[in-house]
């Protein structure tokens, strides 16, 4: 199927004005705040092509034998994160990913699986952030990260091809090109070549995050897509450390032109392992001054049944800002949280 | 106290006893990582400015500065003359002192003057003003440009992003907070 975006579009029905907002003096709701995109204007041609994406993106997984999947968005237990805090929903949470759900399906047989769906992370707002984002999610039986890397360069190739693309994205004054091989890095070699300090010291200063968004990502992706990969151990809780070099978890994230588009790892399957990560990330939360949620025992007594395998987690919304040539991710969705 | 979570353009803070506008705000959260908050801080007294990323749990004080709601009469070259609609006093606000609110303001339009020590260095604006269109590439009804938005011009020089239907003369609320387009309105 040809995924182009249709010659002629009929005309979008202009907005009617809101009479709530006429007026001096009335107030828009305090939180949370307006972002730079006009909160009445609805992007109809982004809301066009961000369609015809999807649906190429779902013909990708079916044709590869991918079995699409819709697991519960409201969950009693999310997978504790020290720095992802979940959005309740009375005595349960909304997901901030299907992950859990989807490896239980793994667990259950299914050895090829994706999905389509929201998340839902409090306070992540910004050019690149919704609190309710869309992500797509997928997981392999045998696979690893490394087969994860290359279903991504096969996907985004697929994609650019469906969207006449040429074998280039462009997007803020960068031309990627998609075809040659892809750049990959370790963590350790981009801190060595991008930041003020090592990746080691960064890590015992706490200050890894902040050098890796202002010095490294900014290099990331630029000629063609760049894969990050084998991150520090302590920094995936969720993937198994490379049998290789224990103090390396066989994880990596996908750039394209500085945007963090993917975030992908080999599984860990052993349940006392996930359990001992787990108690890790409860104490970073409570360090941070919040009260853990419930520990996830059912997904943890399923991961005994789980065969070897690998997952990843895409933004969708990134992935049609990049098709787009949207600067903002609010040029990409129906609403943002401000305008409803 | 601000938290980070508060953090935008426009907001004023104090630092060391002094006030501060953020010119320039911005959120990113690496994968997995902490939410980080980075901003541009300009001193509304010496113009000084400077950059910091700030975390979850950091606050910022409010900036104590005195407010006087007076009228916007005019601007000579560099200087906007406002004048207390009571004592019918006048004072002078640099360009530079008003920042971004050069775009918004129009005759006899009435903000909040902010004072320090009994000096003037910056305005609040009410959150909207409506403005006219002065330049706009007209609308062509069926234009498949497949654009959602062009940019367009008002009457105090700003350029805007609106939605196409948009043409001259028409008549924009705008947030003066953020500078974007709310909706059009009726004369």
């Amino acid at each position: 199927m040809r995924g182009k975006v249709p010659d002629v579009m009929p005309l979008a029905k202009s907005p009617t004005p809101n009479p709530s907002r006429q007026g001096r003096g009335v107030k828009v709701k305090a939180d949370p705040k307006p972002g730079p995109c006009a909160t009445t204007m609805i992007p109809i041609h982004g809301l066009r092509l961000r369609a015809v994406l999807i649906q190429a993106l779902r013909n990708f997984f079916i044709d590869r034998g991918y079995l699409e999947v819709e697991t519960p968005l409201r969950i009693p237990a999310p997978a504790p994160e020290a720095h992802i805090v979940p959005l309740s929903s009375e005595s349960w949470y909304l997901q901030t990913s299907p992950e859990l759900c989807m490896k239980r399906l793994l667990a259950a047989g299914i050895p090829k699986l994706f999905q389509i769906c929201k998340c839902f992370r409090k306070g992540e707002r910004g050019d690149r952030h919704l609190p309710e984002f869309t992500m797509l999610e997928w997981y392999g039986a045998g696979s690893d990260y490394l087969g994860l890397m290359a279903d991504c360069e096969a996907l985004l190739r697929y994609l650019a091809a469906a969207m006449d693309k040429g074998g280039v994205l462009a997007w803020q004054g960068r031309k990627i090109a998609l075809d040659p091989e892809w750049e990959r890095i370790t963590v350790a070699e981009a801190f060595r070549r991008y930041a003020p300090c090592s990746m080691e010291e960064a890590l015992v200063r706490d200050r890894f995050d902040e050098l890796l968004v202002e010095y490294v990502e900014p290099h990331l992706g630029l000629i063609t897509p760049t894969f990050l990969y084998d991150y520090p151990a302590e920094l995936g809780a969720l993937a198994r450390l490379s049998p290789v070099d224990p103090t390396v978890a066989e994880r990596f994230e996908l750039y394209v032109a500085g945007l963090e588009l993917a975030n992908g790892f080999s599984e860990l399957v052993d349940s006392a392992e996930q359990r001992v990560r787990f108690l890790a990330e409860q104490e970073g939360i409570r360090l941070q001054g919040r009260e853990p949620g419930p520990m996830p025992e059912v997904f943890l007594a399923g991961l005994e049944t789980m065969p070897s395998a690998a997952g990843i987690a895409l933004g969708v919304d990134r992935l049609v800002m990049l098709f787009a040539g949207a600067d903002h991710i609010d040029q990409v969705v129906a609403f943002m949280p401000e305008g409803l | 106290m601000y938290s980070a979570s508060d953090f935008r353009k426009g907001l004023k803070v104090q630092i060391d006893g002094e006030p501060y506008i953020m010119t320039d705000f911005s959120f990113s959260k690496p994968g997995k990582g902490q939410a980080l908050y980075r901003a541009r801080l300009r001193n509304m007294i010496t113009g000084n400015a400077f950059e910091k990323t700030f975390r979850s749990n950091d606050k910022l004080e409010k900036a104590a500065l005195e407010e006087r709601t007076m009228q916007y009469l005019y601007c000579q070259g560099e200087e906007y003359i406002f004048m207390d609609n009571v004592s019918f006093e006048q004072l002078e606000i640099s360009k530079a002192q008003l920042g971004d609110a050069v775009n918004f303001l129009t005759d006899n339009m009435d903000v909040e003057v902010l004072q320090y020590n009994g000096r003037p260095i910056g305005v609040t604006l009410p959150n909207f003003v409506n403005l006219k269109v002065t330049q706009s590439d007209p609308w062509v009804k069926g234009d498949t440009s497949g654009s959602d938005s062009k940019p367009v011009t008002l009457e105090t020089g700003y350029v805007v992003q609106v939605p196409p239907f948009i043409e001259e003369g028409d008549k924009l609320q705008i947030d003066t907070r953020t500078g974007v387009y709310v909706t059009r309105v009726k004369e």
